[in-house]
């Protein structure tokens, strides 16, 4: 039966039908759909990890526990899971293990936009590369009897428009495979400098199998067409390809370590100009160089950054292409998104860009404050980055001679137990002095609101416990005297806790309480401004609220479809001219201050 | 433009602000498309619901469709769920591309803010290079059903009727698609947009 999945979907569904019996991941775009769909199937057991190591140390376990096992994870999550990635590779399987990652060139939510193809080299481990959904769905499956034949684990890797465009799926039955039995191998299982030294030589000497394998299945194929040109692809670029060159010879890699590089030879002898065309790095092409294939034309023409699509390659390859007819006058102005109307973490923000404080950012929804006008960030890295970046910032200040009072990171719930823990207890440990505020609002939100140890629920709705992170705090070691709480709608109080903070020794903890808007769903009132009376003074606007406009007149207005009555523009109105709605205006003599 | 298939493919634009329905649109598209027995693709475009930030989704059906991304100059329809957004991917169409606009004005937080400037007379440059350009105050039709949200499927009718699919079609994505609960309502919406007169 056919059906439209996405990328993601597709994954999830093949690993089901290849009778996977657990899978575990972290959000991350453009991952996050493969757990959230494989948590709809009963027959698995599905859950969020609280990060990418663990997820994969978890599917690890499963596997060598003898069971079929997934986990998935955007491109820099592989980075956070590259430790067992790589001796999980000298180890092997037992139950089939697949580790999806999810690569984002031109980075549409990613802080960079690495290739993750050079993991498999780097781990000498199998990497199959689908080209749409139906193969994402075959691949998976695969992926699965290749890992057990070939006794590794496989690397499957998508990008962000296989993982979310949808194309047909041919749907299965699921397959019923029995979890096999835990067997004690000493030699094989723990990777004792003697025992790894025994099982390097496995991971070269495997090697042919995985080819043998791709021939076996056709998973890599030469499609001859046109003498004149052949090109060599792989993954979303193959449909590119085919749109822009329908009468060119293709030939398509499935299988992308190890590339299997006789047919590139034999390709190339059959005819006169061989191209490579592939997003990202030149990994197939360097392969083949290095083999010996001649490439006529591949990254010194194809782009290195960004993503491809037919139009670039149409421009750049396609002689006569028009340039687009059609050019604008008036051009669509710029729409990033922002932080929600009522976002908890509006406020926050708005105290430390007032204090002037240092901000280090960290990676979800609330890296949104870095962009104008809250502007409220100063530096952002990687998950975690924040408090462990915080702890260098104070010991540079300390060899400055630096006043670093106003030091501090911004850090949210499901981030800090990601890898924002270990940082705190090293700023004890090390004795860095800085503030950390976690802005709780008990959700991972950035990546679609998923429950994670914060929120106290799981992916299946089992029981759980949910962690207080004022008890974590202390448990890390910061003083109970350094660790507050507070109402971030609350401005005027979370300037108090702000300040308070500023004069702590050694390291403190703000943890900052709200709920998600979107989760929460509920509105309390809304507010409206005295537009005629407005004297544009700019705080309200300031605040980066999508439901605070200026009009015409450069006065400000308020969206009631928009608002959902947080209070905040309230709080900052110098004149008091903003109120609830069901609320009559009071005028005020003078101005006060706000925070 | 190549030789092959590429006449029989039908490629559309969907374009809007993160929330408008914007996807919900894109995959009553597909479902019709894949029901008629097409071959079909489409981007999507995850995170921006709520956030403001602008949508854009590609679907494509016909014979065999290779790229879900359009190649420029091949988009058939805009359907765009915000006034400016046509002109964000404007360079893509050519003067053949039919574009069906919602007449709803949304500040950007830029825009809102003051650091960018939300461009007037952006209908007019769109139906300058445009000349098969429909603006539809879909805010008002969808008010005058009684919920503002069903934008995208008002839309969606008055788009559809240019196309080659029938009526019952369409409504049988809906009822297929969509809860129960909502099923009346957008059928609602889309025969509004189906009968839309201009």
């Amino acid at each position: 039966m056919k059906a439209l999945l996405t990328g993601d979907e597709a994954v999830a569904r093949g690993a089901w039908e290849a009778g996977v019996a657990v899978a575990a991941a972290y959000p991350g775009t453009p991952s996050t759909e493969i757990m959230e769909n494989m948590g709809k199937y009963k027959e698995v057991r599905a859950q969020w990890s609280i990060n990418e190591k663990v997820s994969l140390e978890t599917a690890a376990g499963a596997s060598l526990g003898g069971a079929r096992s997934l986990c998935a994870m955007k491109h820099v999550g592989l980075n956070v899971a590259a430790d067992p990635l790589f001796t999980m590779s000298y180890i092997g399987v037992q139950g089939g293990l697949v580790i999806v990652t999810a690569d984002d060139p031109a980075m549409h939510s990613s802080q960079n936009e690495q290739d993750n193809r050079h993991y498999a080299r780097a781990a000498k481990m199998p990497m199959l590369e689908p080209a749409d959904s139906g193969e994402t769905l075959d691949y998976t499956k695969l992926g699965f009897e290749l890992s057990e034949e070939c006794d590794a684990p496989l690397l499957l890797r998508i990008t962000t428009r296989i993982a979310h465009s949808q194309s047909i799926v041919e749907l299965g039955e699921r397959k019923d495979v029995p979890v096999r039995d835990f067997v004690r191998d000493f030699e094989k299982q723990v990777m004792l400098p003697s025992n790894a030294r025994k099982r390097h030589v496995v991971v070269e000497d495997r090697i042919p199998s995985f080819m043998e394998f791709a021939r076996k299945h056709n998973i890599n194929r030469i499609e001859w067409a046109d003498e004149d040109l052949a090109i060599v692809t792989s993954g979303v670029s193959y449909n590119y390809v085919k749109e822009v060159f329908p009468n060119a010879t293709v030939l398509k890699y499935g299988l992308t370590w190890p590339v299997d590089v006789e047919l590139a030879k034999e390709v190339r002898a059959k005819v006169k100009k061989l191209w490579v065309i592939e997003e990202g790095d030149p990994y197939l092409e360097d392969t083949l160089k290095a083999a010996g294939v001649q490439v006529d034309l591949g990254k010194d023409k194809i782009p290195l950054l960004y993503e491809l699509n037919p139009t670039i390659l149409r421009e750049l390859l396609v002689e006569g292409t028009e340039a687009a007819s059609i050019s604008v006058d008036v051009q669509a102005p710029p729409r990033p998104p922002a932080l929600c109307p009522g976002c908890g973490h509006r406020g926050m923000f708005r105290i430390l860009k007032r204090e002037k404080a240092i901000v280090a950012g960290d990676i979800g929804c609330y890296t949104l404050a870095a962009i104008p006008p809250l502007s409220a960030m100063d530096t952002c890295i990687c998950m975690g980055a924040s408090i462990s970046s915080s702890i260098g910032m104070a010991k540079a200040a300390e060899a400055a001679g630096r006043d670093n009072k106003k030091s501090c990171c911004v850090i949210g719930d499901s981030t800090f137990m990601h890898s924002g823990i270990t940082g705190l207890i090293d700023a004890v440990y090390n004795n860095a002095t800085f503030t950390t505020i976690i802005l709780d609002n008990h959700i991972t939100a950035m990546t679609g609101h998923q429950v994670n140890p914060v929120t106290g629920e799981t992916l299946q709705g089992q029981d759980t416990f949910h962690i207080d992170l004022v008890t974590m705090a202390k448990a890390c070691g910061v003083k109970e005297e350094n660790i507050s709480t507070v109402d971030t709608y609350d401005l005027t109080a979370t300037r108090e806790v702000v300040r308070k903070h500023w004069e702590m020794e050694g390291p403190s903890v703000i943890v900052a309480k709200s709920n998600c808007v979107i989760a929460l769903r509920q509105k309390d009132t809304e507010y409206v401004v005295e537009t005629d009376l407005c004297k544009s003074c700019g705080n309200c606007i300031s605040l980066g609220c999508p439901a605070i406009s200026k009009d015409e007149n450069k006065k400000s207005t308020i969206d009631p479809t928009l608002c959902t009555g947080c209070s905040m523009c309230a709080q900052v109105c110098p004149w008091q001219f903003i109120h609830r709605v069901d609320e009559e205006y009071v005028p005020v003599v003078k101005p006060r201050k706000v925070p | 433009m190549s030789e092959n298939t590429n006449e029989q493919v039908t490629s559309i634009l969907f374009c809007g602000v993160g929330g408008q329905g914007v996807l919900l649109a894109s995959n009553l598209t597909t479902a019709v498309a894949l029901e008629a027995g097409m071959d079909v693709k489409k981007t999507e475009v995850h995170g921006m619901a709520q956030r403001g930030g602008n949508v854009d989704s590609h679907v494509r059906f016909g014979k065999t469709v290779h790229s879900p991304i359009i190649p420029q100059g091949e988009v058939n329809f805009i359907l765009a769920l915000e006034q400016v957004e046509p002109l964000r991917w404007a360079h893509m169409g050519t003067k053949d591309t039919w574009v069906i606009s919602n007449t709803q004005k949304i500040h950007s937080l830029f825009t809102g803010t003051g650091i960018a400037e939300y461009p007037e007379g952006a209908q007019e440059e769109v139906k300058r290079v445009f000349p098969n350009t429909i603006y539809v105050d879909a805010l008002k039709l969808a008010e005058e059903l009684g919920n503002a949200r069903t934008v995208n499927v008002i839309l969606l009718g008055v788009m559809a009727r240019k196309m080659d699919f029938e009526l019952e079609h369409w409504q049988a994505a809906i009822k297929k698609n969509m809860k129960p609960k909502l099923v009346d309502l957008n059928l609602k919406a889309f025969e509004t947009g189906w009968n839309y007169a201009g």
